[in-house]
């Protein structure tokens, strides 16, 4: 099994692992040797070996790897910033820290900042 | 008085240089050591049954007093918040954790050499590598820091170290001990393992650890034997074993099998015999396939399980622009080449157009492996009887080929893929170095796996083959 530079590129890109191109070479040779060695399993007769694809078929998805939630612009998902800073609700657990005169019990979910709190 | 063990421990790490410029074993010291041990004994009344008793834990292995890197830069500094149900379950059992051991980088590895931390060095020959990936843990043990340390198993990541190191180490049926806590790397493969300076300790400490954990869904619910009774009993009388069949499968004594290991595995069975068993040769024909199937499963499955390590969630970050760009630069800083090897080889292998060819068919031959233990096991054979490695420990730096390093696996990740249990004993040495027999298991067969153990153990004590003793921790 021969792994090309581009596999290699491909599969970088699939796993996320950045790579200096000036290791494709040592990468894709290492890869097709080991690769070289698991050609011996083509050879073993599986027949009898209960083909799980036929009792429940597995569903593969495509090569493009799972959605990157982080790609999504920031606003869709935090409307306020202030100072660089993402402005979020604040939490029912915060509520025995209630400043400003606050009540502890305060609703979670308040989209209006706490100005200490906000960062 | 109860934290005189600890301090010892400490002591001794201390005069063999376990630190990083001397034999490399000890990536961290736990700072409140010496105080867990004396406020555990004031709570526990002295009566557990490791009050006070060091031990070692391998850097995968959730702790909360010291981090958790997995010897890697990406895990570098990273303390877990919450604590492995084994350690847990140790502490309960008045344990106190003196440190964590160096590995191979997220377990990845059969010599200790790829670690962020640099290397460790096996103490009865420091030019010489501990086998790995467990190898911190082996060593703390043959050095005599402790008399048990917890390492990680995957393909033969205790048993391989312990054989180098010439010391006791244990891999557990799958689902025998809870993983919780442990950092995922193949999941189908992984267990929590003991290595120990005996036989007794490592019972001692598996019947501690092992059991149903509801925070582990892959946890059997199995009783817990008295692992340290059935130790016992095999150490008393003279033919402990009457009534024992022993297996010596063919595929494990290969015409390349460096010769000295072929002479203590001989010199064992012939012992074993001695002690009442019958040997009997048998057939695993599709061992042959074990590298092949394994280094194709365990980095499919590292491939994804490292997917966590994105620069997000966990440890280091290299910052960039953009999102995607930090998520390629931190893991090409964070991980090494070995990791990345494995990524690379697990993402390839399960990718459009070679996932029948590689993963499918590798958990095919997988079925198959595991069908040869369960046709021998049925066929009236109680126990197998193996070597643990093909050769002694080899020179650090010896070994630069992947696949070569691969095959310092090929007796033990058969277990791994079958998912029974086996065990690493001391048979004496070669060329003055530890040798290591393995002794193999039907699913949940722990107790007899010990008990033939023990009574190797005891009657090869005195050998003129054996070991030199580590020196106690205390």
């Amino acid at each position: 099994m021969s792994v090309s530079h581009d596999d290699v590129r491909r599969v970088a890109a699939l796993a996320r692992v950045g790579l200096d191109e000036r290791r494709l070479p040592a990468l894709a040779a290492e890869l097709s040797g080991i690769l070289d060695h698991m050609a011996v399993l083509a050879r073993v007769d599986v027949a009898a070996v209960t083909d799980l694809a036929q009792e429940g078929e597995v569903h593969l998805r495509p090569d493009s790897g799972p959605p990157i939630p982080l790609l999504r612009p920031l606003p869709t998902f935090a409307p306020l910033m202030r100072d660089g800073f993402l402005i979020v609700p604040r939490l029912a657990t915060h509520g025995g820290e209630a400043r400003h005169g606050e009540s502890p019990g305060a609703p979670v979910g308040n989209d209006r900042p706490d100005e200490e709190d906000s960062a | 008085m109860t934290g005189s063990l600890v301090r010892a421990a400490l002591d001794r790490a201390a005069s063999v240089g376990a630190g990083r410029e001397g034999l490399n074993i000890l990536v961290a010291v736990n700072p409140h050591a010496v105080a867990d041990a004396e406020s555990a004994a004031a709570r526990g009344g002295g009566q557990r049954l490791l009050e006070g008793v060091p031990v070692a834990i391998k850097d995968n292995i959730a702790t909360l007093d010291t981090p958790t890197t997995c010897g890697s830069r990406i895990l570098a500094g990273y303390v877990s918040p919450f604590e492995a149900t084994v350690v847990e379950r140790l502490r309960a059992a008045g344990a106190v954790v003196l440190g964590k051991t160096n590995m191979d980088e997220f377990a990845m590895g059969s010599s200790t050499e790829h670690s962020a931390y640099g290397p460790t060095r096996n103490p009865r020959d420091p030019c010489r590598v501990p086998g790995g990936s467990s190898g911190g843990s082996a060593a703390a043990v043959a050095a005599g820091i402790v008399r048990i340390a917890l390492g990680s198993e995957t393909g033969g990541s205790v048993r391989q170290p312990a054989s180098f190191c010439g010391v006791v180490g244990v891999k557990p049926t799958y689902g025998r001990v809870s993983r919780y806590g442990l950092v995922a790397f193949a999941s189908s493969l992984d267990q929590v393992g003991v290595l120990a300076q005996s036989v007794e300790d490592a019972a001692l400490a598996l019947g501690i650890i092992a059991g149903r954990d509801p925070r582990d869904a892959t946890s059997a619910g199995r009783d817990v034997p008295d692992y340290r009774s059935a130790v016992r009993r095999a150490a008393t009388g003279t033919t402990p074993l009457a009534g024992v069949v022993v297996g010596r499968p063919r595929e494990y004594f290969p015409d390349g099998l460096h010769p000295g290991v072929r002479e203590r595995c001989d010199a064992a069975l012939n012992t074993l015999a001695e002690l009442g068993a019958t040997i009997r040769d048998v057939s695993l024909p599709h061992t042959t396939y074990a590298i092949p199937v394994y280094y194709i499963v365990a980095p499919a499955e590292a491939s994804s399980n490292l997917a966590r390590f994105d620069g997000v969630r966990y440890g280091a970050r290299v910052q960039a622009e953009a999102v995607t760009a930090m998520y390629d630069a931190t893991r090409s800083h964070g991980f090494g080449a070995e990791v990345t090897r494995r990524i690379l080889l697990g993402t390839y292998v399960l990718s459009a157009g070679y996932y029948d060819a590689y993963y499918k068919r590798a958990q095919d031959v997988r079925t198959l492996i595991t069908a040869d233990f369960r046709r021998v096991f049925a066929g009236g054979v109680d126990l197998l009887f193996t070597p643990t490695a093909p050769t002694p420990a080899f020179k650090l730096g010896s070994i630069s080929d992947p696949y070569e390093m691969y095959l310092n696996d090929i007796f033990t990740a058969t277990a791994n893929l079958s998912g029974v249990p086996a065990i690493s004993v001391p048979i004496g040495t070669a060329e003055g170095l530890p040798v290591g027999g393995q002794i193999i298991a039907p699913h949940f067969g722990e107790a007899s796996m010990f008990a033939a153990a023990a009574a190797l153990e005891h009657a090869l004590e005195h050998s003129p083959g054996a070991p030199p003793p580590s020196a106690p921790a205390s």
